[in-house]
């Protein structure tokens, strides 16, 4: 499943950010996800308010030595894996 | 942290044994402990302190019913404020519009609500007590509220053939998750055994419609399914491996790498009144016993699946083998697995007239 790119990713009810000895870590039921660099800019930016396309222009804007193309895919392939723990909705 | 110890994950806090049901496959430990045994609430609070400082990033307040306890909107804030995700495993029937919302106010944030059928009759004889409906209308009322919702169906022989009636239950309800966990044989359900143990005919049925609930919901409930041990051909890792990444409190705040650990003679266990919860994890006695590898025997000792189920489960290589650090007998490399196979096949070959009679069930007690 590939997010649709106009969606507005949130995180789903009961799935936060917390900090635990100074690692950012994305809580939900049952389980936490680490979170480090482009996983928690990612996070950071599904609030209901950016887009799909909005996260990935300010990720390759932070991550401009990467290739454009590849930052996508990678933050197409993280949400997709998000979705599927059930930590986020679409909104549109 | 010494060397090679890992931090623990998940504190799980029994914060009582008293509860208005009485499953027949309770979990809870066959001797309970009184409402004046119980940890008051500044300890329980000391408590979650400490498991923020160790590294521990969610608190499940179990029971018993941890609604049983005057508390309990103090006990969430206080998990809360010391940094934890506080998760509530609850049958809901102590709940009414109210105090839903003050528990959310107070920080909740997961309810996992338990279900004992998807039909009235069901639900309640295995529970013993009027249950199923109240449950109903906790769902609707949670449907006001931003929270995370599970629903816990406890899965055996007398209601595995209402999976898609459950599945209904819950879409029709806000929940993101669902746990569909077949009863493992402990306990209270050690002893109902011969009456909640499903036939592999049902098992097998029951994992066909699952994997197609999954693929279908994919991205919108995650769903979960816990198969009876004896069914499988290698254990689970019992409690991602003793004292790796779990601790149970019980009522009284005695500190246990598992919620059966108790019945394994000769281990002795901390209690928080009188140690912290660091000393424990990184010294108790009873944390090291089944700690690591050292312990182990043949076959698991030179074993290529030792680091992935640690053995599977020290209660069940106890109750079925007679020694808690023998292979978990579920395992199909076990020695005492023939056991394990002479009870599933005496069940399978009995007349279903004879498997689905109303039985005399041992229900839980109640503690004072």
């Amino acid at each position: 499943m590939t997010p649709d790119l106009n969606s507005r990713p949130r995180l789903a009810p009961g799935c936060r950010l917390g900090e635990n000895n100074q690692q950012r870590v994305l809580l939900m039921p049952e389980r936490a996800l680490r979170l480090n660099g482009p996983s928690l800019e990612i996070v950071e930016r599904c609030d209901g308010k950016h887009t799909v396309q909005q996260i990935i222009a300010d990720l390759q804007k932070i991550y401009s030595k990467a290739a454009p193309q590849k930052v996508e895919q990678d933050i197409l392939g993280y949400l997709a894996l998000l979705q599927k723990d059930r930590a986020l909705d679409f909104e549109t | 942290m010494p060397n090679d110890l890992s931090n623990p994950l998940a504190l799980i806090a029994e914060l009582t044994h008293r509860c208005p049901l009485h499953c027949v496959y309770c979990s809870n430990p066959l001797e309970m402990q009184t409402r004046s045994n119980e940890l008051p609430t500044d300890i329980w609070s000391r408590i979650f302190r400490e498991a923020a400082a160790l590294g521990v990033l969610q608190a499940d307040f179990t029971g018993g019913e941890p609604l049983a306890r005057p508390d309990i909107i103090e006990l969430i804030r206080s998990a809360r404020s010391a940094g934890l995700y506080v998760n509530l495993i609850t049958s809901g029937l102590p709940l009414d519009e109210t105090k839903l919302a003050a528990l959310i106010t107070a920080g909740l944030d997961h309810i996992q609500l338990s279900f004992q059928g998807a039909r009235e009759d069901t639900a309640n004889e295995i529970s013993g007590t009027k249950s199923h409906l109240q449950k109903l209308r906790v769902l609707e009322w949670l449907k006001q509220h931003r929270v995370a919702v599970t629903l816990n169906f406890v899965i055996h022989r007398r209601n595995i053939d209402q999976l898609p009636e459950m599945l209904a239950i819950a879409e029709s309800s806000c929940a993101t998750r669902i746990e569909f966990a077949n009863v493992q044989y402990y306990g209270w359900a050690f002893a109902n055994r011969e009456n909640l143990l499903p036939t592999r005919a049902q098992l097998d049925q029951s994992l066909a419609f699952i994997k197609s609930a999954q693929e279908r919901l994919q991205g919108r409930i995650r769903i979960e399914y816990v198969v009876p041990d004896y069914y499988a051909k290698y254990p689970k890792p019992c409690m991602g491996g003793w004292g790796r990444k779990l601790m149970l409190i019980t009522p009284s705040g005695d500190a246990l790498p598992c919620h059966a650990a108790q019945i394994i003679p000769g281990l002795a266990f901390e209690n928080v009144k009188s140690r912290s919860l660091r000393e424990i994890w990184e010294h108790s006695a009873a944390f090291q016993k089944f700690r690591g590898e050292a312990w182990m025997q043949e076959p698991c000792k030179t074993c290529d699946r030792r680091e992935q189920d640690f053995g599977g489960c020290r209660c069940q290589a106890l109750l079925l083998a007679g020694d808690a650090a023998s292979t978990d007998p579920v395992c199909s490399l076990a020695p005492q697995r023939p056991k394990v196979d002479a009870i599933l096949a005496g069940m399978n070959a009995a007349p279903p007239a004879q498997l689905f009679v109303k039985p005399a069930w041992l229900y839980r007690g109640n503690p004072a």
